[in-house]
Parts: C-alpha cells; structure tokens; sequence
C-alpha cells in the first residue's frame, strides 16, 4: 500500500477532518486567552476535563459529553475565582487542577477500566474516532469558531481592558463567561486530537508564533489559526508517514513539537522585528550636539545601512544611539 | 443643565469609607479638574460615578437619569487609569480605538462609515494620524496615553472621565493631550480630569475640586498645583486654625467639623 492510499484510508480521512476542524478551532479561543495572560488556563481545564472524561467511563456514558460538562463547570468556576480576585486565587486554581487530574485517575481505577483507556483521552487518539466523534468535533469546533470570530470586536474589547469595556455598555461578565465556556468546549473538542494534558499546546504556541510577526489584533487571530491547522493537519500526516516507514510516532506529540518548531523559527525574526521597532521610535532623553557631516565616512541616503525613519517633511537616520537628519553642512539631532 | 448630580456619595471598601458624603455639581460645558493626594478618593469618585463600584450611600444622577437606571454609555467617554494600552496580544492603534465605538455599534454588524469617520477623527485629534497601523506597544507611554483618549473620543461622547492621563506622561504628549482635551472642550463635551498635578492642562481647567481623605475640601476656582499641597487645605494633621485662607466662595458642600477641619 502506498503512502497516499493511507491517506486515503476513511480512518484517515475522518482524522484529517478532525485535525482541520480543532486547528482552527483551538487558537481562536487560545487568541483572548493569551490576550488576558491566561496562557495556562487550558492546561487547568484539561486536567479538570479528566474528571469528566472518568466519570463517563465509570457511568458508561460518552466520555465526550461528561468531559464537556465538567469542563464548562470548571471553567466558570475559574473565571469565577479569578474575578473575585482572591489574593491567593492562583492558589485556588492549582488545587483545582490537581484535584482534577487525581480525580479523574481515581475513577478510571473505581471503573475498573485499565490505564490505556485514560491515556487515550490524556495523549489523544485521533485515529480512532469514528463517524460520530468526527461529526461532533466538527460542530463543536464550528461553534467555537464562528463565535470567536463573529463576536470578535466585543470579546477583543471586554480582553484588552475590562473596565473600558464595561463603562462603553458591554456585559463584560457575560463575554469573561462566554470565552471560559468557548475553551473548555475547545479543550474537549481537541482532546481526542491532542490529549487533554497537551491540548492547551495548540491552544497558545500558534498564537505565541503568530504575534512573533503581526502587528494587530486581527492578523494575529487569523494567522493563529492558520498556524494552528498547518499544525495539527500537518503532525497527522507527519506521524502517519513515520507510522507508514515502521517508527512508532503518535500524532498529538507530533502536532504539538511541530507547532513549537513553528515558534522556534519564528522566534528570532520576531526579536528582530521588535529591535527594529524600537530603534524607529525618537531617542528621549539624549540630545547630542549636531555635529558636521565631514565626520561621516558617506552621505546618509537609501543605500548607506543606517536605518531610515520618516519624521515629518524629512527622513532621519539612525546612527549610533541618536537619529540624524542631514541640514546643509551638518546633522540635526531628532 | 446639570450633567453629574451627586448626593451624599459614600463609597466603603471592605467596610472602610474611602467616599464620605461627596456632593457635586458639574454642569454642561464644564472642565472640572479633580485633585488630592494619593488616597484621598480622586479614583472611587471616578469609579463610583461610572458604575465600576456600587455607591454604599447616596445617589448620584448622570443626565438626569438615576446611576442605577443609568443605560446611556454612548454618552459617557471613560480614560481608566492605565500606565499601557498593549495586552498580551498585540493589537494595532486602529483596534484600539475602534473598540471605543462599540457602545454604539449593534453585535455581529461591520463598522459604518460613520464609525470609521468617527475613529479616523479621534486618531487625528490626538495627534497619531499615521500611526494607525502601529501596534500599540511600539508606542511611548504618552503616545499609548494618547491611544486611550482616542478610544474614548471615538464614541463622541458628552461626558468624558479622564484618570490620571498625564501621570508618568513626558512633556511633548502632554502638550498634546493638552491639545486634544482644548479641541474636545471646544467641541462642548463636559470633561471630569482626575490629576495630581495639571501642567500644561492647567489653562484649560475651569473648575478644580480637591479632596482629602473622600470628602471634598475645595470646590471652585482653578488652584496652582503647590497650592493643591498647601497643609491648610484641610489636611487632618495640621490644625491651623488662624489664619486659614478662605478658599472659595461659592462652594457650600464644605461642611467644617470641629476644629476646623473639613
């Protein structure tokens, strides 16, 4: 069999799909939460989900659904804390999670069930959903999705400041809610993809290695997604083709090291990028005497390698920790 | 026609009184400046009177309308105390300011071009027409200063509430925000300007209202900043009883306790 008739395999396809839909699906969420500095709020939900996940095995229900309730609860519960803004709410949170996780151990084992049923659930296994699993985490991704996007200037306003939000008429509360229960149903959408102790991954690092490049709200949104299906589309197939050649890889660890591998390229461009950016911005503070042009090996100009920022009805260049603009036989300080 | 009404306004927070009984009037056209210490409950007021924190006693009324009944937010332009604009996200100086028209924007529709008219003019009234596209952290401090005005004057509101807009603020932005404050005073807006100290806004202020320890020590003509400081200004340390200037006129809120503090 070759490498394409796998992918053509419906067990493969019904993966893709899957992987497609909780690509786009996971940053959109992962977007607001990293704008709130929450990036580790989908690791707390992901070990709260455990528990849900334990409880459908140990009641003999979808394991989807019970996940998703307990998550949602686990998420309002954690937005709820966190807006209280107890002193030790951090502390809360982290005995929330491991509570979650112990949990969720402690039932699979009172249910009787072996340890690998869980780990399908903790590292994922996207290669065993069948028809309904896909149709589900198609919707539920959809949901996520359009309403990430659709409600995206309230949600982007009620993230960047809470209190301007709130005195421009928004129900911030509502929106802090809305995205609390976005990610948990995120979080259970992506872990038969990722696992749920990795699902945050693909939540936050597309939208760490898009915002190393954008310069506002919206590309980075859009190219957190974009990133975030290359990854998990492209670590199926990844781990597909070293399944295909005998390695034994499994695909949540591939999308997640692929989407990192993603921000360690982008990385060092990003910091260029911001060193770039800063030298643009005038120099406070330092205001050294003009100085004759004679002390220049050349005439500044688009081809000399100094940078070049526009300043009015003239353009300065950046030149050893000051800007010049050149005016008649000197330099002007700006 | 009087556009804050407020009686009695006491604040507690967790049980200690941070406003005590604030009476004010600020009438259309006004630019009030609201000075005081560190503490003395410039802020609450500023919270209390755009519903961020729940009045223990007293009302308030904002055109008219009851604070609880009060659903008019388009009419209210709000400069939170920030020292940044950025999150953990970047977002572009247009983002930013776009997202003060939302009290006027109806959900899942596209900006009108009134809104983009409206968010265009707020960027050019600050001074940072060309740096829409910027993200917001490439900015200075006075510049993302600058940024949260803009978001405010994007609604085109007739009441703004400025807190501490030139704390921290270098001197090129807060001339200007100066110049921005004179075009939306201009423009008949009522202005409430939380500062300690007013520099270069100090020719626009019309009225200065200076507090200590959540009640309202002076309420009248414009102070100079030392001023401001003066001991005599009712500081609860200092009793000087001879010799206290008499600061104000017409400012019948003043209630002296014993020993003539207020």
């Amino acid at each position: 069999m070759s490498f394409a008739e796998l992918l053509s395999l419906p067990f493969m396809q019904r993966a893709m799909l899957a992987a497609l839909f909780t690509g786009l699906a996971a940053p959109a969420v992962g977007t607001y939460i990293v704008q709130r500095r929450l990036a580790l709020m989908g690791d707390g939900i992901g070990h709260v989900a455990v528990t849900g996940v334990a409880l459908g095995l140990l009641t003999g229900t979808s394991p989807t659904w019970t996940a998703i309730v307990v998550a949602i609860l686990g998420a309002v519960l954690i937005e709820v804390i966190r807006e209280r803004g107890h002193t030790n709410g951090d502390l809360a949170l982290a005995l929330l999670f491991y509570g979650g996780l112990a949990g969720g151990v402690l039932i699979t084992g009172l249910a009787g069930q072996s340890a690998t049923k869980l780990q399908q659930y903790l590292f994922g296994s996207i290669l065993t959903l069948n028809a309904g699993d896909v149709l589900v985490t198609m919707g539920l991704a959809a949901l996520v999705i359009v309403v990430c996007v659709g409600l995206s200037p309230q949600l982007f306003a009620a993230s960047q400041d809470p209190e301007f939000a709130r005195v421009a008429g928004l129900n911030v509360r509502a929106y802090n809610l809305a995205i609390a229960v976005l990610a948990a149903v995120s979080v259970t959408v992506a872990m038969r993809t990722v696992g749920l102790l990795l699902v945050s991954a693909l939540m936050v690092v597309p939208v760490a290695t898009s915002q190393q490049l954008t310069r506002s709200f919206r590309t980075t949104l859009g190219a957190a997604m974009v990133l975030g299906t290359l990854a998990s589309v492209g670590g199926l197939i990844v781990a597909a083709f070293a399944s295909y050649r005998g390695a034994n890889v499994a695909t949540g660890p591939a999308i997640v090291l692929l989407s990192l591998a993603g921000f360690v390229v982008t990385w060092p461009l990003g910091v260029w990028l911001r060193r770039r950016a800063r030298l643009r911005e005038p120099f406070l503070g330092v205001t050294p005497d003009e100085h004759e042009t004679t002390d220049h090996p050349h005439e500044h100009g688009p081809e000399c390698g100094h940078l070049a920022v526009p300043h009015g009805d003239h353009v300065d260049y950046v030149h050893d920790g000051h800007r010049h603009a050149p005016h008649e036989r000197h330099y002007d300080e700006h | 026609m009087s556009v804050i009404a407020a009686r009695n306004m006491t604040v507690a927070i967790g049980g200690r009184p941070v406003l005590r009984g604030i009476d004010l009037d600020v009438q259309d056209g006004d630019f009030v400046a609201l000075m005081g210490a560190n503490g003395s409950g410039k802020t609450t007021l500023v919270r209390a009177l755009t519903k961020l924190w729940p009045l223990t006693r007293g009302t308030a009324e904002l055109f008219g309308t009851a604070l609880d009944r009060f659903e008019a937010w388009h009419r209210i332009g709000y400069v939170p105390q920030r020292s940044t604009a950025a999150s953990g996200v970047p977002a572009s100086v247009g983002e930013v300011v776009a997202s003060g028209r939302l009290s006027r924007r109806r959900l899942l529709r596209p900006m009108s071009r009134a809104d983009r008219a409206a968010v265009r003019d707020a960027i050019d009234v600050v001074g940072l027409t060309g740096r829409v596209r910027d993200p917001v952290s490439h900015l200075s401090g006075g510049q993302q200063q600058r940024v949260l005005i803009a978001r405010a004057l994007a609604g085109e509101p007739d009441l703004f509430f400025l807190d501490e807009p030139t704390a921290g603020v270098d001197l090129p932005s807060q001339q200007a925000l100066a110049g921005a404050l004179a075009e939306v005073k201009r423009r008949g807006a009522t202005i409430v300007l939380v500062a300690h100290e007013l520099g270069p806004l100090a020719d626009l202020v019309d009225r200065a209202v200076v507090m200590r320890d959540g009640r309202i020590v002076h309420d009248g003509a414009p102070l100079a900043d030392h001023e401001v400081h003066d001991p005599a200004l009712g500081d609860p340390h200092t009793h000087h009883h001879h010799g206290r200037p008499r600061l104000s006129d017409h400012a019948p809120e003043i209630r002296l306790g014993p020993g003539g503090r207020a």
